[in-house]
Parts: structure tokens; sequence; C-alpha cells
């Protein structure tokens, strides 16, 4: 199906694109690579009066490494990410998670931040951010204001971005020694959203306790989530097959995943409990190994 | 149309302009505009691969993006693939290896071969299966598919062997 009739405007700045964006108001939005706003807008879910292209600013498409974190820009792509060796060294968790999003088509146009702005419950990267603590960079012609990944996520495909404001880069903090990650994925077929999705990363100490730890969960509930409970249970423990049980029920009472085509509420709370456990035993098996 | 758009493109080399809607898909603006239907409307929901392009080198699904957003770029279709009535390699070893029954899915599937290929040319099974992974096939359950891909590359090598020894004869 078309979307309903909007208009397009390229903007060449960010500066541009701020001031194109303010005039629209809640009826503007920002497209980049559009592989989750043109789904939506074909099915008429999302009715922008205007799209404002920020592709050909300049300045937005990087991997940086500054004082121990990487800062991925608004227009970086899946791909770039996943192929990108400063990923892959000092970031191993999204290499991973880049490998398994949607298929290579949605890779090559898709953007890191453009799915964070996004908030699809069953999407890959919010799991990923909120499990390394990663900052968001969020830009409005008033100036710009830093939040957390685990304060962004609000509510069904709601952020706390504002209309008006753009997203322009996410800063993720490099793991030290002995940290590990890890992203596990249940889906039904190639390419598709997760029924379960759950990222580890984790530091142990060096008696083998888990001295500190991010739990990011996809297909949780109406938003992205982080296990703040299964964390603060985890940390200062050693991670053995009796904590992970307890771990896993601890998954069990703070999520309430939605019943949908991938699966009931309870299924997709059993998915995630299994993948819980095997992803934090991956973890710790990789912080070992560094 | 009140908001229509000027764009223009290098479809397969050649340049191609229209005025255009916003609300236009790249996949009917090839189709309609330049009249080039070898590109197929499968699902028209992003899951299939049918209408699968290259834009600036990079597979996209053509459904799935504006045609402003292809203004002042390259775009890449099946109809570039044979060269003076000669097929490609990849169109080659589809038709040996019976990689097609309808030939709906094709077009897509050998422009995400194609893509694979350049940065893989010597890919395992697996990655073959992961690099047409965007692309659904209902009649051959792949294995063909999978087989022409691989035979691409193995073509490739043997065609570099055989050379000097057509140079003596």
């Amino acid at each position: 199906m078309y979307s309903v009739p909007f208009d397009y405007l390229c903007a060449h700045n960010i500066q541009e694109a701020l001031k194109l964006l303010s005039e629209y108001g809640e009826e503007g939005r920002v497209i980049a690579g559009g592989q989750s706003l043109i789904p939506l807008m074909k099915l008429r879910l999302a009715r922008p009066k205007c799209l404002v292209d920020i592709k050909r600013v300049p300045g937005l498409s990087f991997i940086n490494k500054e004082n121990g974190h990487l800062k991925v820009g608004a227009l970086t792509t899946h791909r770039e990410l996943g192929v990108s060796d400063l990923i892959r060294s000092d970031l191993p968790i999204m290499h991973e998670a880049a490998q398994v999003i949607a298929d290579p088509q949605v890779r090559n146009l898709g953007t890191l931040v453009g799915a964070l702005c996004q908030a699809e419950p069953s999407g890959d990267w919010a799991p990923v951010v909120l499990a390394l603590g990663g900052r968001l960079k969020c830009v409005g012609q008033k100036g710009e204001r830093v939040l957390e990944a685990k304060e962004f996520f609000v509510d069904a495909y709601t952020t706390l971005l504002q209309p008006g404001e753009i997203l322009t880069e996410v800063n993720l903090p490099i793991p030290g020694a002995r940290a590990g990650g890890a992203y596990l994925k249940v889906q039904r077929r190639a390419g598709d959203f997760a029924v379960a999705g759950v990222a580890v990363q984790l530091t142990l100490d060096e008696a083998g306790l888990c001295k500190d730890i991010g739990i990011g969960l996809s297909g949780a509930g109406l938003t992205p989530l982080r296990a703040v409970a299964v964390e603060e249970l985890l940390r200062g423990r050693r991670i053995s097959a009796e904590i992970l049980e307890e771990a896993s029920r601890c998954l069990a009472g703070s999520v309430d995943p939605i019943s949908d085509l991938r699966g009931s509420s309870k299924y997709k709370t059993d998915v995630l409990k299994v993948t819980l456990k095997r992803a934090v035993q991956l973890a710790a098996s990789r912080s070992k190994r560094s | 149309m009140p908001n229509s758009k000027r764009i223009e493109m290098k479809i397969n080399g050649e340049s191609y302009a229209a005025e255009v809607e916003p609300r236009l898909l790249l996949v009917d603006f090839l189709r309609v505009n330049a009249r080039l239907t070898g590109t197929h409307v499968g699902c028209d929901t992003s899951n299939c691969g049918a209408c699968t392009v290259m834009l600036d080198g990079l597979t996209v699904k053509s459904c799935t993006v504006f045609a402003v957003q292809a203004d002042g770029r390259e775009i890449f279709t099946v109809e570039g693939l044979s060269k003076d009535g000669k097929l490609h390699p990849i169109q080659e070893s589809f038709r040996d290896h019976h990689a097609l029954q309808c030939g709906y899915c094709t077009p897509g599937m050998m422009l995400s071969s194609l893509f694979l290929l350049s940065n893989k040319p010597n890919p395992t099974e697996e990655e073959v299966r992961k690099g047409i992974s965007g692309n659904i096939c209902l009649c051959t359950g792949y294995q063909h598919i999978v087989n022409a891909v691989l035979d691409v590359a193995k073509r490739g090598q043997r065609q570099q062997k055989k050379r000097p020894r057509s140079g003596k004869n």
C-alpha cells in the first residue's frame, strides 16, 4: 500500500534539518535509511506530513573511538557496524548483534539510531545498547541533551525524543579487562524480529565473581527492557547453574511479553528464561577467555 | 501534484528523470517511469526480496525506498546483468543449475547473489544461505539456487585455469 501524501525535504546540514523539523512540529519525521519508518508509513500506521531526509548531512556517519568509548553516528548503518574492525575488537557484542538484524538488504540501508528511535519492542539493537549502558545524544534547536538508554524507551514505539529533536550519536563505553558479552536471539525464521532476545555484558573480578553486569531484553514487554532485578541478583555472585536457575525465575517475574503471532506470553517468557541462562553463561565464558 | 519533486538517477548507466510524488516507491519508478519491469513486486512489505536492486552498489528492497531518496544516485537492476546478448555468469549458472522454476524471485535472487559474490568471491554454503536470506523463493527449496551461486565462484576459477591452455592452442 502507498503511504498518505507527504512533503519531502532534504537537509544539507544539521541546523537546516532542525529548522525544517521545528516548522512541522509533531507532523515532521526524520528519515535516514527508512527501514523502520517506511514499512509503518505504507501500513499507514505512521502518517507524517513531512519527512526531513538527513542522509545527505555530512559528518553523521562515523564509528569513532574516544576516551574509552565508541561513538556511532546517526547515519551509520547496520552493515557498517557489522563489518567494522573497531566494533569487532572493542564491542564484540555489537558485532554479533549486527549479523542477525533483519536481512542483508535492510542492513545496507537501516541505521542503529533509526532502530533505537523506532523503539520496536522485539528489535535487536535496543537490548544491546541497554546492556552496554549506552548514552544517546539528542540535538534540538535549543541545544543538546544526553539521555541514558535505560530511560529512553518509555512506551510502545515511544521514546523520550521530542518533536524537533534529532538523535545524532550513540555513545557506548568500551568494556575493560575480563569482560564478556553475548547477544542471543530466538527467531522463527531468518531475518524476523525476535521471539525473544537477550543481551548480556558482564565483567568478572579476579576471583571469578560477577563484578558488573548489564542485561537488555527484546520481546519482553511493550518496550525494550533492562532486567535490573536480575542484574542485582547476579552482581557479586559466581555464575553457576544454581544462580542461573534463580536468575531465570527472577526474570520471569519482571517481564510481561505480549501475546502475538510470534508466540503466547507464556511461551515467550519460557524462551526468555532459557535464553537468559545461555547468554549469561556464554558471556561469562567469553570473559574468562579475554 | 502539489508537493512533487523532480528527480534524476542513473539506472544501469543511463539517466532517467521525472517529476514524482514523494510517496512514489523506487520499485514503481523503475517499473512504471523507467519501464524496466525485470524488477518484481512480491510482498510489498520488505519481506520477500523480489524487488531487490542495487543502490550505489548496495542491495536494497526497492519497495521500501522512496524514489526521491534515490535522487542523484546510481541504480543497478537485473536488466544490467547481461551485456550484448551474452548472459552474466550468474545468469548462466542459474540456468544450468535449474535455480528457478516460476522465476518470480529470480531477479532479486541474482542481485543478492551478485552482492554476496562481490564481497566474498569464494563463499561457503552457509555464507551463500545467509547472503540470500533476504530473498524468499516458494518453488525451489533453495538448494539449486545455493548450488548455482557456489558454482559461479568455481566457474570463475576454472576459467582462470583454462586461459593459459587456450593460449597455447
